[in-house]
């Protein structure tokens, strides 16, 4: 995939780009609003990674900028800022996801993914498939080797994001965002317990489990351990 | 902010208490005035009189009664104001310009005053006198007088219009203070508005400065000078904010880029790793504390403030009651929601989840197992209340106050794991959202109560 990064802080700029590279991507970046949003008008991105406060022109500028020439490229934008109402001022210029600095790069490798998912149009599903696991969308019903598993409805979305991002690592602030739609840093383990609730009802009593934690990041729903 | 009656302002108070100085002083002015003046008029008449008595008496002394007689008849014809009447025993007149006799005569040996008939064009007028009377020799009887009538009309003049202006004044007082508490009350009614305005969260707006320059004006320009100060404090109070936050953060992003990089590269079974990755947690906690400390800052600063929206509070108690349900259940902890009415305000759905968080987590930590902890979001007669109840240890009484203070913790919970801020935090909150956050006891345990205003009811 390539990706455009746009940070001024060199130093954080070279490990995202090593990190990025290493994770496979292709990385072209810029250290200032207005090169940024050259790169970004003029070659094609899967994603852009771009710094809230940046020399030359504001974060918030280049993509309001790249709106406004039509460019839908997925923007995830990185703040030092504080975070209470600037994550709202980032979504409404035009960016589609927002890490505030420090972020765990496990965590912004995961957004990206998420991002560039998101972007491939995908035809409107209404089963969802992950080994023997089966979705149903339509009768919101959930069977593993033809026997069916009970969820409750919150169990059922949690499954449900969780197929649809199948073998990418999932984190547990982006289900708290996306299956609860709440922004906020639950301080204890609240996210893993409904997990492993999950885990009980659709990997009990099988010989190969699906949903995985990768340690230090998050989860993963997949259907064999090679793949990935 | 609705305006307060005009008679229920200071201003018109002031004005009622000088209208009743004023109208008593005017009063007291017009009475010793009249008393002065009659007190004048009176002494001159009497001088006159008592002049005339002694030329009258002197007469007597030569002439007799006879010489008397002629002396009065003289002066009655030709007098301006003088009355003269000399009678016999029966009070009938023997000569003089008066007749009859008057009646209701009281004190006869001091100056005594009467009313008598004046013949004039058409018929006879009632007119005032003053005067002394003489008894004489035989039974005859004399009578000197002035006509004072002048002095009485002034005095009648006096006396009704005392009470005339003094409703005048009065009522000008009134009508005049009413209309000056009129135009102070809208002028203090526009400082006010902007001040509401203010506290609401707009902060560019500034009091109009009339161009008279008098002490309102003055008044205006002082508040506008304070609130540029306070704005500018406000957005330095924000600007720090910012680059503390921008500045810590950079150094802490670098430091786990660092830590991460070098564990991308670490065999995950060596013990360097597992070193690592504990530096890595070090970090995360290092951000969370610094995180919570910097919304703290934020909301003290009152900085998040652009941010609020109507929400309603139950969905949000539902979905943390919802979130925290398994955690509550794996500890053996009932976790109970109860249903609510109507629960709106003006907030900020993100730091209020946050908030709610942290006391439902606080909850289930403090309480043992077995027990139970409540949700509960529902409007009462002092506002929307979030409410989180607990059969845990509760707080003691006088640590109350001190648990909502950055880092506290108490002895009973040092070893348990947190950062301290989880209660400074939720107090930070409730005060950007003007709600109190209220430490109860729930007999046994904790009840924490957020209580929020009720939302303004806005025309947008």
């Amino acid at each position: 995939m390539r990706i455009l990064v746009v940070e001024d802080d060199l130093e954080a700029q070279r490990y995202l780009v090593n990190g990025l590279k290493e994770a496979g991507h292709v990385v072209d970046d810029a250290a200032d609003g207005e090169t940024g949003l050259t790169l970004a008008l003029s070659r094609p991105y899967d994603v852009a990674i771009i710094d809230r406060m940046l020399p030359k022109m504001d974060g918030l500028k280049v993509v309001a900028d790249m709106r406004e020439h039509s460019n839908v490229t997925p923007v995830l934008f990185l703040s030092a800022l504080s975070e209470v109402d600037d994550r709202v001022k980032g979504l409404k210029a035009g960016g589609d996801d927002y890490l505030t600095k420090p972020y765990a790069f496990v965590e912004l490798l995961a957004r990206i993914d998420a991002l560039m998912r998101r972007r491939s149009p995908q035809a409107v599903k209404t089963r969802l498939q992950v080994g023997d696991l089966e979705l149903d969308l339509l009768t919101r019903t959930a069977q593993r080797a033809g026997a069916d598993i009970d969820l409750q409805p919150r169990e059922f979305r949690l499954l449900e994001y969780l197929m649809r991002h199948a073998s990418q690592v999932v984190t547990r602030t982006m289900l708290l965002e996306s299956v609860w739609e709440y922004h906020f840093d639950p301080q204890t383990n609240v996210i893993d317990v409904h997990i492993s609730r999950l885990r009980a009802k659709i990997d009990k009593g099988f010989d190969t489990a699906l949903l995985h934690t990768v340690r230090g990041a998050g989860y993963m729903i997949r259907a064999t351990r090679t793949a990935a | 902010m609705r305006a307060p009656s005009i008679l229920r302002t200071q201003a018109y108070r002031i004005v009622l208490v000088y209208v009743a100085v004023f109208a008593i002083s005017v009063a007291a002015l017009i009475a010793f005035t009249y008393w002065n003046t009659r007190r004048a008029l009176d002494a001159q008449t009497d001088q006159t009189i008592e002049a005339e008595i002694v030329g009258l008496s002197e007469q007597y002394q030569q002439l007799g009664l006879y010489g008397l007689g002629q002396v009065v008849r003289s002066r009655s014809e030709h007098s301006g104001l003088g009355l003269y009447l000399l009678a016999d025993r029966f009070k009938r007149r023997i000569v003089g310009n008066l007749d009859p006799w008057p009646a209701n005569m009281e004190h006869p040996d001091n100056f005594v005053e009467f009313d008598y008939q004046r013949p004039i064009e058409s018929g006879f007028e009632t007119r005032r006198a003053r005067g002394r009377v003489f008894a004489l020799a035989g039974g005859i009887n004399l009578l000197v007088a002035r006509d004072v009538h002048e002095r009485y009309l002034t005095e009648r003049l006096f006396t009704t219009t005392l009470p005339w202006t003094v409703g005048l004044v009065l009522l000008l007082g009134l009508v005049g203070g009413a209309m000056m508490s009129r135009n102070m009350l809208a002028r203090l009614d526009s400082i006010n508005r902007t001040s509401a305005e203010i506290i609401d969260g707009d902060f560019s707006r500034r009091v109009p400065v009339g161009d008279s320059h008098d002490e309102f004006d003055v008044l205006a320009e002082n508040l506008n000078a304070m609130l540029d100060r306070i704005e500018r404090l406000m957005k330095g109070v924000r600007e720090v904010t910012d680059s503390v936050a921008h500045d810590l953060r950079t150094p802490l992003n670098r430091l786990r880029n660092r830590l991460e990089a070098t564990l991308r590269h670490l065999d995950p079974a060596s013990a360097e790793t597992t070193e690592i990755e504990a530096a890595v947690a070090e970090t995360d906690s290092l951000i969370t504390t610094f995180n919570a400390l910097l919304l703290i800052a934020e909301a003290d600063a009152g900085v998040t403030r652009g941010e609020m929206a109507p929400i309603d509070l139950a969905p949000i108690a539902e979905d943390m009651a919802e979130l925290y349900a398994p955690l509550a259940e794996e500890k053996g902890v009932a976790l109970k929601i109860e249903p609510a009415g109507a629960t709106m305000i003006d907030g900020n759905r993100s730091l209020i989840s946050q908030a709610l968080a942290n006391l439902v987590d606080n909850a289930i930590k403090y309480t043992p197992s077995g027990g139970q902890v409540t949700v509960t979001a529902l409007e009462t007669p002092d506002g929307v209340e979030l409410r989180v109840a607990d059969s845990g240890p509760g707080i003691p009484l006088d640590e109350r106050a001190r648990v909502v203070e950055r880092f506290v913790r108490l002895e009973a919970s040092r070893n348990s794991p947190g950062t301290g801020l989880g209660l400074s935090l939720v107090a930070a909150v409730a005060r950007l959202h003007d709600a109190k956050l209220l430490l109860q006891d729930n007999r046994p345990g904790l009840r924490a109560v957020m209580r929020f205003p009720r939302p303004a009811p806005r025309a947008r």
